[in-house]
């Protein structure tokens, strides 16, 4: 599904990955774990190809295609969903529309029908339901007056919506409280399918407690330095990131 | 000596003089509207067209930009007439009672006089000058005039046509009215039109102007507008018109106590356009709202200037004015808020945003707050910014492609300046307006 090779990419000039492997099968769950700073963010925007973010060398390949050659929206519709650790607000786009826009884009570039209006409002309100989004705010502007559970609820939304193939979801977990943390994880777990992939990137361990990983990554000075099974991530819990820090510093 | 310098006259202002003066005799109206032009041809011959040296005007040096000034425009004929048959279509579907000028002159057979609602009457300017109208005789030039304003100065001068409507004390018109302002004429010309509408107390209505334009032209239009005591009155002019189009327009309200006054101008078209408005509370407690959008390209260049004059105490304004601009446009914004020593409990908030989406385009932006109570809340704020270049991103990453995300960021910015149009069938026909606009942008 995703094989991210050799990966190098500078921001703003500076050198962030460096070298960066994975590979990332159909079905499977990955998180890639790591202290502040060490490339976890740069790649999820890498990935979505983000203007400022520049890849010095590497491939990206999502089912065999390279993908750093195509604009964000190409890749959206091949398939990759990137769930933002801060989702912007959009004063004066209703969500609805943002939200329609979107999937009927998705749909026309793959050569399928746009969806009419009452088949997209049952889609939205099954998927709206099962998070606890009031179909009230969708009228609102996109993230406008949200709070932060509710901005990253509406993130699920959307990938509920987009049926991604490959989701990256980039630090979900922060700012959320217990119980919007359920919500947002039970809502990534029935999403969890043989066919869909997911890169689940996080500093902490608790956010692998709800959604349970198959392989776990340790991202450190833009590489990774250690692959292992989730019980990597409690190891982590416990010792920190410092001994991995020492590593990549010898490393690079 | 004497300080002021005096310029030597452009061929436009020698011209324009000229048009008056050879024109005269056969322009409507009595005694009194003679003395009227009289008065207003010896201004504009002492003042000229405004240039950057009259701080009004200093990013609208109209003197330059109007070097010639065309013939003044004569009655249209039946093809001209015919042309005209499909204006003022930017309201899109709504419902409108239309009164139709073509070439600055009124045309009964594409107008709807038939059936007016009790308390409401519509006539022509022509008409009314020629046979004295009470109305005109009590208000004509009377409305707010501007000191020192040339173009109003020629409009008053040279005024042919327009439309005069009364709406009597009380009387709510429950269908809009719609002043349909086409030139169709194929040779270039100018046209001075000139309206009247006297809303009584506790009156309600709906007025929407549209002006299209044919190639070349020089429009020259005023309004006088009188809003009466507890009168709810909503007025949206909407501008088109080709590249090479210069329209000037003048709006002059007085606003009486208790009243609501929504004014919203969107600018789509033109070459140079100048709408200057001119408000003044008279009586207290007034809410008005005076709202605009420009959409810009090319070498356009649209002035928005607004002076908003609180004589009375406890009136609210708001200002909120939208601009887009691509190509190598330009938008100006002058907002002025005078407050005047009694106006106490005032509370007006002016806010200006242009959106830039090319290099070359300019914006110029200057609001002035003139305060002489104590207790009041006056703000202004001016913003001028390229498209966000993240919330692109996050629109692109949900797969939306990139004009696409742009053309929804715009609509977005767009559309928070046209929520202030409370007609929901207009707000829509006006986003329709931006759509398209943006589709020709290269969507």
């Amino acid at each position: 599904m995703l094989e991210v090779k050799n990966l190098h990419a500078t921001v703003d000039g500076k050198q962030i990955l460096n070298g960066l492997d994975l590979v990332v099968d159909k079905g499977e769950v990955h998180a890639i774990m790591g202290p502040n700073g060490s490339g976890k963010s740069t790649l999820a925007y890498v990935m979505a190809g983000k203007p400022g973010y520049e890849v010095t060398q590497g491939q990206i390949l999502l089912d065999g295609e390279d993908i750093l050659a195509m604009h964000s929206d190409e890749r959206a519709a091949k398939g990759l969903f990137l769930a933002f650790q801060y989702p912007l607000e959009i004063p004066g786009v209703a969500t609805m529309t943002f939200l329609r826009t979107a999937l009927n884009a998705q749909r026309k570039k793959r050569g399928e029908a746009e969806l009419s209006t009452p088949e997209f409002l049952k889609l939205v309100r099954d998927a709206a339901g099962k998070l606890e989004i009031d179909m009230e705010m969708l009228r609102r502007g996109v993230n406008v007056g949200f709070s932060g559970g509710e901005k990253k609820r509406n993130e699920i939304l959307q990938m509920a919506l987009l049926q991604p193939r490959l989701c990256v979801l980039d630090e979900t977990d922060s700012g959320l409280d217990i119980d919007a943390l359920k919500i947002v994880s039970d809502g990534v777990n029935r999403l969890r399918s043989p066919d869909r992939s997911m890169l689940v990137i996080t500093h902490y361990q608790r956010l692998l407690d709800h959604i349970v990983p198959d392989v776990v990554h340790v991202l450190s000075a833009g590489r990774i330095v250690k692959t292992g099974g989730k019980e990597l991530a409690l190891e982590l819990e416990a010792s920190g990131y410092a001994q991995f820090q020492g590593e990549a510093a010898h490393a690079s | 000596m004497n300080a002021e310098i005096r310029n030597i006259k452009t061929n436009a202002e020698l011209a324009l003089a000229e048009a008056y003066s050879a024109g005269k005799t056969r322009l409507p109206g009595g005694r009194n509207v003679v003395a009227l032009r009289e008065e207003a041809a010896a201004r504009f011959d002492a003042l000229g067209l405004p240039h950057r040296r009259v701080e009004e005007w200093k990013y609208t040096d109209l003197r330059a930009l109007m070097r010639e000034a065309r013939p003044i425009a004569g009655a249209p004929d039946a093809a001209g007439i015919a042309r005209a048959k499909d204006a003022g279509k930017r309201i899109g579907d709504m419902d409108a009672r239309r009164i139709v000028f073509v070439d600055g002159t009124f045309v009964a057979e594409l107008s709807d006089l038939a059936d007016l609602s009790p308390g409401l009457t519509i006539r022509s300017m022509a008409q009314a000058l020629a046979a004295c109208d009470p109305l005109v005789e009590a208000h004509l030039g009377k409305v707010v005039p501007p000191e020192r304003e040339g173009v109003v100065a020629l409009n008053t001068a040279l005024m042919r046509d327009g439309a005069v409507v009364h709406v009597a004390k009380g009387a709510t018109v429950e269908r809009p009215i719609h002043l349909v302002f086409a030139t169709t004429g194929q040779t270039p010309a100018s046209v001075f039109t000139r309206s009247l509408v006297v809303i009584e107390a506790g009156a309600r209505v709906m007025l929407v102007e549209s002006h299209d334009a044919s190639a070349g032209h020089q429009v020259n239009t005023a309004l006088e507008l009188v809003v009466g005591d507890k009168a709810h009155v909503d007025h949206i002019k909407i501008t088109g018109g080709p590249s090479d189009l210069v329209h000037v327009s003048s709006l002059m309200a007085s606003v009486g106590a208790h009243a609501r006054f929504n004014d919203f101008a969107f600018n789509i078209g033109g070459g140079v356009v100048r709408n200057q408005t001119f408000v003044r509370f008279d009586g207290e407690g007034t809410l008005a709202g005076l709202r605009g959008a420009s959409l810009l390209n090319g070498k356009q260049h649209v002035d928005s200037t607004l002076v908003v004059d609180h004589q009375a105490p406890g009136c609210q304004s708001r200002e909120v004015f939208a601009t887009v601009l691509d190509g190598e446009s330009r938008g100006v914004f002058q907002g002025k808020i005078v407050v005047r020593p009694h106006a106490q409990q005032t509370d007006a908030r002016m806010m200006t945003r242009a959106l830039l989406l090319s290099d070359e385009a300019e914006a110029d932006s200057k609001p002035e707050l003139e305060i002489f109570a104590d207790d009041v809340q006056c703000g202004h704020g001016a913003t001028s910014g390229a498209l966000d270049e993240d919330l692109k991103f996050y629109l692109m990453a949900r797969g939306i492609p990139e004009t696409d995300a742009e053309a929804l960021l715009v609509q977005a910015f767009v559309g928070e300046a046209i929520e202030g149009i409370e007609h929901a069938g207009l707000r829509d026909a006006l986003m329709e307006q931006v759509v398209a606009w943006l589709w020709a942008r290269g969507g």
